[in-house]
């Protein structure tokens, strides 16, 4: 028998044909029964394990459970501090948001969902506040004032509220003079612990909502969001959301995609999403044209499991 | 062909479809011989899960997306679709590496493995759009960290994920959709040009075998 290693383009080749035996096989059969046993499990591991829904968080419970952090991130949207306010594109224009090299994808993509945090999460609920003359007096004299003077009383408002206390009703209490501020703050907080705040950053000019961009940013600004998700393993570092509630699965085939942001240089990048998106799109390029790949598409060759899952074929072929 | 002397259309993608898709190639009763390992059953097992995806995915649809959280009956079908779906990745996972091993992409099969790999791809986005559809703590916490990543690429400004409506579309129509047409056009794929024959074995190889006729697939020689 002449043997030699065959070439890529004459393996290709060789399997086009085949020549040898067949046998009897019931497709139909088999996607019934394929389908009897998937059903079986799903429904024993329903039954053993059920699945996870650990019921959504609200503004209204954000600022009752943590007035302090409710207020301080409120602040921080009024003037312009906070993660969302200087997100940049698709929901401002206050950064360039993340880059690689010279591509700018964030940006040329431009702004969506225009988002102004000190009028949308702030201002516009405040004037939504009914019979109140003192809060709408805090209020317009607040924005009468110059950046500067606002600047100054949010600044030391905010370092004032690392001591601040709860008083009675879970208003926040802070001694110290900070302008039309702490009124202004604490009518936001009446408002959200009502829970008219959630309803406010869901109102636009339709009737029917669908659309939680708002609270939910304004929510992922807070400490709340993110108190829980450690409790229950979700951080980033805690390889983040392919994790899910609870001791489940969750979305397992994200593990590549979350295993980039564990390591350096990622876990402490500026630009980390837009390096780990374009690493995994190349690498789902490359999955998908492996069968193009010189040397990947060896690597059937190299490795000899083909041997275990044809080795009934090559003994009946009478070959080692 | 029709009987009149000009074919109509119908007739015309008639007859090319059963040119291209004779019904012993679509449904055939044999197999090649080698076809004889465990290896070979993930496939169709990841087409059940996804009948189960579909069928309890329906059911949820069907009342609503948030009939599941009050009801036990709608946790219950809950349950049934999420464990699909991990069962539907663990069975096209191993499916994927079986394929990869067997360099199932040869003789002409690259469509084929590409239609899998893009499958594969356009699934986990489905699933995602699910899980920030829950309308939990899970959809929020998920689709407030996704963010970052979706916006970084601009993909952001026209797929928002904070927006529950666009996201259920995604996933109860538009996904679905492309998942069932990608998995459609696979299988045909894998009729046309019959499950790929196993590699000659070892680095030396058998003889190279003699030229075959142009077009020729694994499972014509059972017609």
């Amino acid at each position: 028998m002449k043997r030699r290693r065959l070439s890529n383009a004459e393996l290709n080749e060789a399997a086009r044909h085949y020549d040898g035996p067949y046998k009897p096989y019931d497709l139909i059969k088999e996607l019934c029964v394929a389908i009897a046993v998937v059903a079986s499990l799903a429904l024993l591991f329903t039954i053993f394990f059920s699945s996870p829904d650990d019921r959504p968080s609200t503004i209204a419970q954000w600022s009752r459970q943590m007035p302090v952090d409710f207020v301080t991130t409120a602040v921080s949207e009024l003037d312009g501090t906070s993660a969302t306010a200087g997100y940049g594109p698709p929901y401002n224009h206050n950064g360039d948001g993340q880059q690689i090299a010279f591509i700018h994808l964030q940006k040329w993509l431009g702004v969506s969902h225009p988002i102004n945090t000190a009028q949308d999460f702030v201002l516009t609920p405040l004037a939504s506040i009914p019979f109140d003359p003192a809060l709408r007096k805090a209020t317009a004299a607040y924005q009468a004032a110059s950046a500067k003077t606002q600047a100054a009383w949010t600044t030391d408002y905010t370092n004032a509220l690392a001591k601040a206390t709860v008083g009675p009703g879970g208003a926040v209490v802070v001694s110290g003079s900070f302008g039309p501020v702490p009124t202004m703050m604490n009518g936001l907080l009446g408002l959200a612990q009502s829970g008219g705040l959630d309803g406010d950053l869901l109102t636009s000019n339709q009737f029917y909502q669908t659309d939680y961009t708002k609270p939910l940013l304004f929510m992922a600004d807070g400490g709340l969001l993110a108190a829980r998700a450690q409790s229950q393993h979700l951080l980033g570092e805690q390889w983040g959301m392919m994790n899910e509630t609870g001791s489940y699965p969750g979305q397992v085939w994200l593990w590549l995609y979350t295993f980039w942001y564990q390591i350096a240089p990622f876990n402490t990048s500026v630009n980390a999403d837009a390096l780990v998106m374009a690493i995994m799109g190349v690498m789902s390029l490359g999955l998908i044209l492996i069968p193009f790949i010189p040397g990947v598409r060896d690597i059937p060759r190299w490795v000899p499991i083909y041997r275990y899952i044809w080795r009934d074929y090559y003994r009946d072929q009478g070959l080692r | 062909m029709s009987a009149v002397d000009k074919p109509s259309w119908t007739a015309r993608v008639r007859e090319a479809g059963v040119r291209a898709m004779p019904p012993e190639r679509l449904l055939p009763d044999t197999q090649p011989a080698y076809m004889s390992s465990w290896i070979y059953i993930f496939g169709v097992l990841t087409i059940a899960a996804l009948v189960i995806i579909i069928f309890s995915g329906s059911v949820l649809g069907l009342k609503g997306p948030a009939w599941w959280h009050y009801t036990g009956i709608g946790h219950f079908f809950n349950s049934i679709h999420l464990w699909a779906v991990e069962l539907f990745f663990f069975f096209m996972v191993i499916h994927l590496w079986g394929k990869f091993f067997m360099a199932a992409w040869r003789g002409g099969r690259g469509r084929t493995w590409m239609s899998g790999a893009i499958t594969f791809l356009t699934s986990i986005a489905a699933a995602f759009t699910g899980y920030v559809s829950q309308q939990n703590f899970d959809s929020q916490w998920i689709a407030t960290q996704a963010k970052d990543g979706l916006n970084s690429t601009g993909i952001g400004a026209f797929f928002n994920v904070l927006n529950f409506g666009q996201m259920y579309t995604y996933h109860v129509l538009l996904l679905p959709v492309v998942v069932i047409a990608l998995v459609s056009a696979h299988i045909l794929l894998v009729r046309r040009t019959g499950i790929v024959p196993p590699l000659p074995l070892g680095e030396l190889a058998i003889h190279a075998p003699a030229a075959d006729p142009p077009g020729a697939g694994a499972t014509e020689s059972a017609a």
